[in-house]
């Protein structure tokens, strides 16, 4: 007979770092990320799977909406955040395309809105106008009215396609 | 906004949530992709005191095809289907829901099988699996059975599956020759419950009569309806515009939606008749294209 429970351990690979962490199971991904573990850069926007701010990356590939995922789901997996995409002196290809198109204002959305561009570009290395849309359309930004975020996907992508050829931009 | 405490099992095998769901029946509650059922329990609609997580079944994320159907696993992802080059190739009609159904990021989760126990009538699938004429394979440690998707959807977010039971898969009827299927709905925006929704499959005989035909109506009822009437209409007949409206209209007669904010009752049935007339003479000539 299987276990059940309402406290859990959860085990799992977090930008490259393997975490144990008590929780109860109730607790709701985006809130054990936050609270429990201190990774702020994931944000809690409509908290109800719309907006799309939350977004994670599960198992190296897919885009998930930490909101809607309970923590011992994710129990033995991987989880990629924000945190792990770059760092401040070394941005990934993805930010400094939005850096560079000024693809964010109030940055709110960006988090989330750049793990699904990983996820997409991985998908897709070489999306068209419409397709960046339309596989951007579970994230919502309300500054920028999206036009930098398509450009800054396409920058990504050549800096991705060809990441010995394009250097990104300094700071 | 979080769920009531409820204790959680991660279920490896079909016996083991078998087992939960009928030592602990009324009170447990299947998680597949949970993109509904979660928001549901955080706004306390549901409360189930278990949640059996079937996640790590790897069996059911099947998705293939088998003598006469395709077999579509309690797992198989809206993604899985969308990106499927056979789901694209041969089964335009899922290939039209699975692309519209919520947003890219829920669909990375969120499960055709899923969709349909959670019988919610503004659910894409469900309109869909009515004019496709899918079966829904349930079993629980009693007994195993098999159930017409029509026969599956009681009212709404209810369905025939007793309390120990599970749906394990959906058996979707392998395309016959000169046939296609196509679903179009509106939404105010990506993600919102559809206004309206309609799904269309037929075939054709030899001839090119229309041999069966299937018309599914979203989010104008208390269920997933069959615009049955107007199906009748088509079948026997050879395709034509002024055959294609007529049925439209009948469709528009047979959808049963409520004002709210998304719209008049008036509205949307005027909406059932031009999507219908669209799926139609989409689904027609992807048959002609063919």
């Amino acid at each position: 007979m299987a276990v059940s429970s309402t406290q859990v351990s959860v085990h799992v690979k977090i930008n490259g770092q393997e975490i144990t962490k008590e929780c109860e199971v109730r607790t709701l991904l985006a809130y054990f990320l936050r609270e429990q573990l201190g990774l702020t850069g994931v944000h809690v926007g409509c908290d109800t799977t719309s907006c799309g701010a939350c977004t994670v990356l599960l198992d190296g590939k897919t885009a998930i909406k930490s909101c809607t995922v309970f923590a011992p789901q994710v129990d033995g997996h991987e989880l990629l955040t924000v945190e792990g995409l770059g760092e401040a002196d070394h941005l990934h290809p993805i930010q400094q395309a939005f850096w560079d198109c000024h693809a964010l204002q109030c940055g709110y959305c960006t988090p989330g809105m750049e793990l699904a561009v990983l996820a997409l570009l991985q998908r897709n290395p070489n999306p068209t106008d419409e397709e960046i849309r339309f596989g951007l359309s579970g994230n919502l930004c309300r500054c920028t009215g999206y036009k930098n975020i398509v450009k800054a996907v396409h920058q990504a992508a050549e800096i991705m396609n060809h990441p010995s050829t394009s250097q990104s931009v300094t700071l | 906004m979080f769920p009531a405490p409820f204790e959680y099992v991660s279920a490896h095998s079909l016996d083991e949530a078998l087992e939960v769901l009928e030592s602990r029946a009324g009170e447990a509650k299947v998680l597949a992709g949970g993109q509904s059922l979660i928001p549901m329990m955080r706004f306390r609609l549901a409360q189930p005191q278990v949640l059996v997580d079937i996640n790590p079944i790897k069996l059911l994320e099947d998705l293939h095809e088998q003598d006469d159907a395709l077999h579509i696993g309690a797992l198989a992802r809206h993604a899985t289907l969308e990106f499927s080059p056979l789901i694209q190739q041969r089964y335009p009609l899922i290939a039209d829901v699975s692309r519209v159904v919520a947003d890219p990021t829920v669909r990375n989760l969120g499960t055709l099988v899923g969709s349909l126990c959670h019988a919610d009538p503004a659910g894409d699938f469900g309109s869909a699996a009515l004019a496709a004429g899918a079966e829904v394979i349930i079993t629980s440690s009693r007994q195993h059975r098999s159930l017409p998707v029509d026969a599956f959807f009681l009212d709404t977010f209810s369905t025939a599956l007793e309390e120990d039971e599970i749906v394990t898969e959906v058996r979707w009827p392998k395309p016959k020759p000169r046939s296609a299927g196509a679903y179009l709905k509106i939404e105010r925006k990506v993600g919102d419950f559809a206004i309206v929704g309609t799904a269309v499959q037929m075939a054709l005989d030899e001839g090119g009569r229309i041999a069966e035909a299937g018309i599914g109506l979203c989010a104008v009822g208390p269920i997933s309806l069959r615009a049955k009437q107007a199906e009748r209409l088509l079948v026997g007949q050879s395709p034509s515009a002024e055959l294609f409206q007529e049925v439209a209209r009948q469709a528009a007669r047979e959808s049963d939606p409520t004002s709210d904010t998304r719209g008049s009752k008036e509205y949307k049935q005027d909406m059932v008749r031009v999507l219908t007339l669209r799926a139609l003479q989409r689904a027609y000539q992807r048959i002609q294209a063919a």
